[in-house]
C-alpha cells in the first residue's frame, strides 16, 4: 500500500498494512507462540499427535483457561489478584463442607459456595476502592488469609487435611455431570471442562468487546482518572471483575470437588501466578488497559501443551518451569514492543 | 452562522475571588461568554487561570462575586453539575484512555446501547460511524477510527475532545491552554476547531499564554496577572500588538529589553 490511499489529512501517516494491522492485535504474539510449541512438541513426541493426548492437553488447558479469562479481565482492568489461585480451594471446601454439615443435597452447599465466593471477590474489590491500595497488597492480604483459612477451617471442622467424602450424598451424580463429566466424542474422552471454558472465552470476549462494561474495563485499566472525568463508574467496573474472578474461582472449585470427591485443603497455592502468566502470554498488559479474553485462552493452551507435551516427550518434567519462565519474557517484551508503537505520539 | 452576541451570557462571573487559605488565587474577576463567542483569557504562569478555569468547571467553589449561568446565580458543586448544564472542560493533560480506539474514547461514560435484556450492547457500528462523522464535520479526517488515540497527535487528540463535547450537546466550551505544547502548525488545526465549535454556537473560553493565538479567534480579552484583573477588551479596542504588551508585562518588557541590550 501507498500513502496516496490515505486521505489527504496528514501526509505523515502511511496507511497501515493489514499486516501491520494484525501485528496490533493482542493475542497475536500468543497465537505465534502456540503454533511454534505445538509444532515443537509435534516433533519431539510422538504420542503428542494421537487424539487421546490432544484431550489430555485441552483439559490441562481448559483448567488453567477457566481461571485465566476472568483473570485476564481484570488485569485489563489494571488489577491482579493474588488471591485466585486459594480462592479455587476455598470455594471448593466450601460448597464439600456446607453439604456435609448441613447434610443436604450438594447442590445447597454449591450455591453457599457461589454467594461466599462472589462474596469474597467483592471483598477484595471493595477493599481496593476503599483503601485505594495497591491490588497487589489487598490481594496478598486475601491469599494468606485464605490460606490459613483452608487449613484451620479444615483441621477444626474435620480434623484432617483433606474433607470427608461427599460421594453418596444426595446430588452428588448430578453436580458432577455438570462440573466433572467426561463426554465421549468421535471415540475421544473430552473433560468438560473444556465446554465451560469455550463458553467463558466466548462470553468474556463478547462482553469486552461489544457491551458498555467491556469499555469500562478497558478504560479504568488504561487511565482511571480520564475514565472517571467522564463518568465511567469505576469502583462498581473493579468490583464486578474480581466477582468476576470469583465466579470463575467457583466454577474451578466445583471442578475440583466433583473431580474426585475430597478436597486437600493445601491446595491451590502458586496458581494465581500460572493464571496472571497465562493472561500476560496472551498479551494483556502488566499495566492493563490492554489485552483479550482469547489471547488469555491462548496463554492457557500453551501451558496445557507445554506442561502435558513434556510428559509426553519423556522428559524431566522439572524443565516445564524453564520453558514458562522462557516464554513469559519473549511474551512481556513482545507486549512491551506492542505498547510502545500504540502509544507512540507521532 | 454566528448568533447574535447581545443574549443572556451563557457564563457571566463578575468581581469573582477565590482564596486558598492566606493565599488569594483571585480577586475581582470578571468575565463573559456567550454563544457564538470566544473568549480568551491571558495570562503569565500562576496569574490564576487554572482557578479560573476550576470555579467554572464546577471543581472548586469562589469564595466572593458571582457566578451565573445563563442569566441565573448559581454555585457549582461538582464536575458532574458543571457538565450536566451544559459546561465541558478539556483539560491540557485530555481525558482520554490512549491506548483504546478513538471511537470507544469518544463515547466513553456515554455509550449508545441497543438490544434488550442480558443482550443489551453498545451500538458499535453508529459508534464508528457518529465518531467519524462528528470528527469529519470538525474537520477531522482520520484515517482510521480503531487506531488508539494514543497514536494522534496532540493537537488531533484536542481536537477528538471538542469534538466529543460538541456532540454531547455542550453549551459552553472551556479550553485549557490547548495549543500549550503544540507546534506552529497543530497550534493553527486547533484552533480552526476552537472556531469550528464557535461556529457551531458553542461559547467557548480559551485560556492560553499566547497572546498571538489568543488574537487570532479572540471576541474578547481578560488579562489575568497574580491574579488580578489587569484588562478586560473586546476585540474592537484592542490591537495585537497592545494585547501582546500588556500580556508580556508591558514595562516589564521594556525594562528587560533594557537589561538585556546592556550586556
Amino acid at each position: 500500500m501507498t500513502a496516496t490511499d490515505a486521505p489527504a489529512a496528514d501526509e505523515r501517516i502511511v496507511r497501515a498494512s493489514p499486516l501491520r494491522k494484525l501485528l496490533g492485535r493482542p493475542e497475536l504474539g500468543s497465537v505465534v507462540g502456540a503454533i511454534a510449541v505445538f509444532l515443537f512438541f509435534a516433533f519431539a513426541a510422538d504420542s503428542f499427535l494421537r487424539a487421546s493426548s490432544l484431550s489430555t492437553v485441552l483439559y490441562a488447558s481448559s483448567t488453567i483457561g477457566i481461571m485465566a479469562v476472568p483473570v485476564a479481565l481484570l488485569m485489563i482492568g489494571g488489577e491482579f489478584d493474588l488471591s485466585a489461585g486459594v480462592m479455587v480451594t476455598s470455594s471448593a471446601l466450601l460448597s464439600s463442607m456446607s453439604s456435609y454439615q448441613m447434610t443436604a443435597n450438594v447442590w445447597v452447599g454449591v450455591g453457599v459456595s457461589l454467594l461466599v465466593t462472589l462474596a469474597l471477590g467483592a471483598f477484595n474489590g471493595f477493599m481496593l476502592s476503599r483503601t485505594r491500595l495497591p491490588s497487589f497488597i489487598i490481594t496478598l492480604g486475601t491469599y494468606l488469609m485464605l490460606i490459613g483459612m483452608n487449613l484451620g477451617f479444615t483441621k477444626l471442622i474435620d480434623d484432617t487435611v483433606s474433607t470427608k467424602s461427599i460421594a453418596d450424598m444426595e446430588g452428588f451424580t448430578s453436580a458432577k455431570a455438570v462440573f466433572a463429566s467426561t463426554v465421549t466424542l468421535g471415540g475421544v474422552d473430552f473433560k468438560i471442562t473444556i465446554l465451560w471454558w469455550v463458553v467463558l472465552v466466548a462470553l468474556a470476549s463478547w462482553v469486552l468487546l461489544r457491551t458498555r462494561a467491556g469499555n469500562w474495563i478497558f478504560a479504568v485499566g488504561g487511565n482511571q482518572d480520564a475514565a472517571r472525568a467522564v463518568g465511567v463508574p469505576v469502583t462498581k467496573t473493579k468490583i464486578g471483575l474480581y466477582m468476576g474472578v470469583a465466579l470463575g474461582a467457583w466454577i474451578s472449585g466445583q471442578h475440583l470437588l466433583f473431580s474426585y470427591d475430597v478436597v486437600q485443603s493445601g491446595e491451590g497455592v502458586g496458581n494465581e501466578l500460572i493464571y496472571i502468566i497465562a493472561a500476560v502470554i496472551g498479551g494483556c498488559l502488566i499495566t492493563g488497559g490492554y489485552g483479550s479474553a482469547v489471547g488469555s485462552a491462548v496463554g492457557a493452551l500453551i501451558f496445557g501443551m507445554t506442561s502435558k507435551g513434556i510428559v509426553f516427550a519423556e522428559w524431566n518434567p522439572d524443565w516445564f518451569k524453564f520453558f514458562l519462565g522462557a516464554m513469559l519474557l519473549l511474551a512481556t517484551l513482545l507486549n512491551a514492543w506492542v505498547r510502545k508503537r500504540a502509544e507512540a505520539t507521532k | 452562522m454566528t448568533q447574535p452576541s447581545s443574549r443572556t451570557p451563557l457564563v457571566e462571573l463578575s468581581d469573582v475571588s477565590k482564596q486558598y487559605g492566606n493565599v488569594r488565587a483571585l480577586e475581582g474577576v470578571s468575565l463573559t461568554a456567550r454563544a457564538g463567542e470566544i473568549t480568551c483569557v491571558l495570562g503569565d504562569n500562576g496569574a490564576g487561570k487554572s482557578t479560573l478555569i476550576k470555579i467554572i468547571a464546577g471543581l472548586h467553589q469562589h469564595d466572593g462575586g458571582t457566578l451565573a449561568l445563563d442569566g441565573e446565580e448559581t454555585r457549582l458543586s461538582s464536575p458532574r453539575e458543571a457538565l450536566d448544564r451544559g459546561i465541558a472542560t478539556v483539560y491540557q493533560d485530555l481525558a482520554v484512555v490512549p491506548l483504546m480506539p478513538v471511537w470507544r474514547n469518544f463515547f466513553l461514560g456515554s455509550e449508545p446501547r441497543k438490544g434488550a435484556g442480558p443482550f443489551k450492547r453498545m451500538d458499535v457500528d453508529h459508534m464508528r460511524r457518529t465518531t467519524r462523522a462528528e470528527l469529519l464535520r470538525m474537520g477531522i479526517d482520520l484515517r482510521d477510527v480503531d487506531q488508539p488515540i494514543g497514536t494522534l497527535s496532540g493537537g488531533e487528540r484536542q481536537c477528538v475532545a471538542i469534538a466529543r463535547a460538541v456532540y454531547f450537546g455542550a453549551k459552553v466550551l472551556v479550553l485549557d491552554e490547548p495549543t500549550a505544547a503544540l507546534g506552529v502548525k497543530q497550534s493553527g488545526v486547533v484552533l480552526k476547531y476552537v472556531a469550528a465549535a464557535r461556529d457551531e454556537g458553542l461559547a467557548v473560553v480559551f485560556i492560553t499564554h499566547n497572546p498571538h493565538h489568543a488574537y487570532l479567534v479572540g471576541d474578547r480579552f481578560v488579562l489575568l496577572k497574580r491574579g488580578t484583573m489587569t484588562g478586560n477588551h473586546t476585540r474592537h479596542e484592542i490591537t495585537l500588538d497592545e494585547l501582546t504588551r500588556q500580556m508580556a508585562g508591558g514595562n516589564e518588557l521594556e525594562d528587560l529589553r533594557h537589561e538585556l541590550e546592556r550586556r
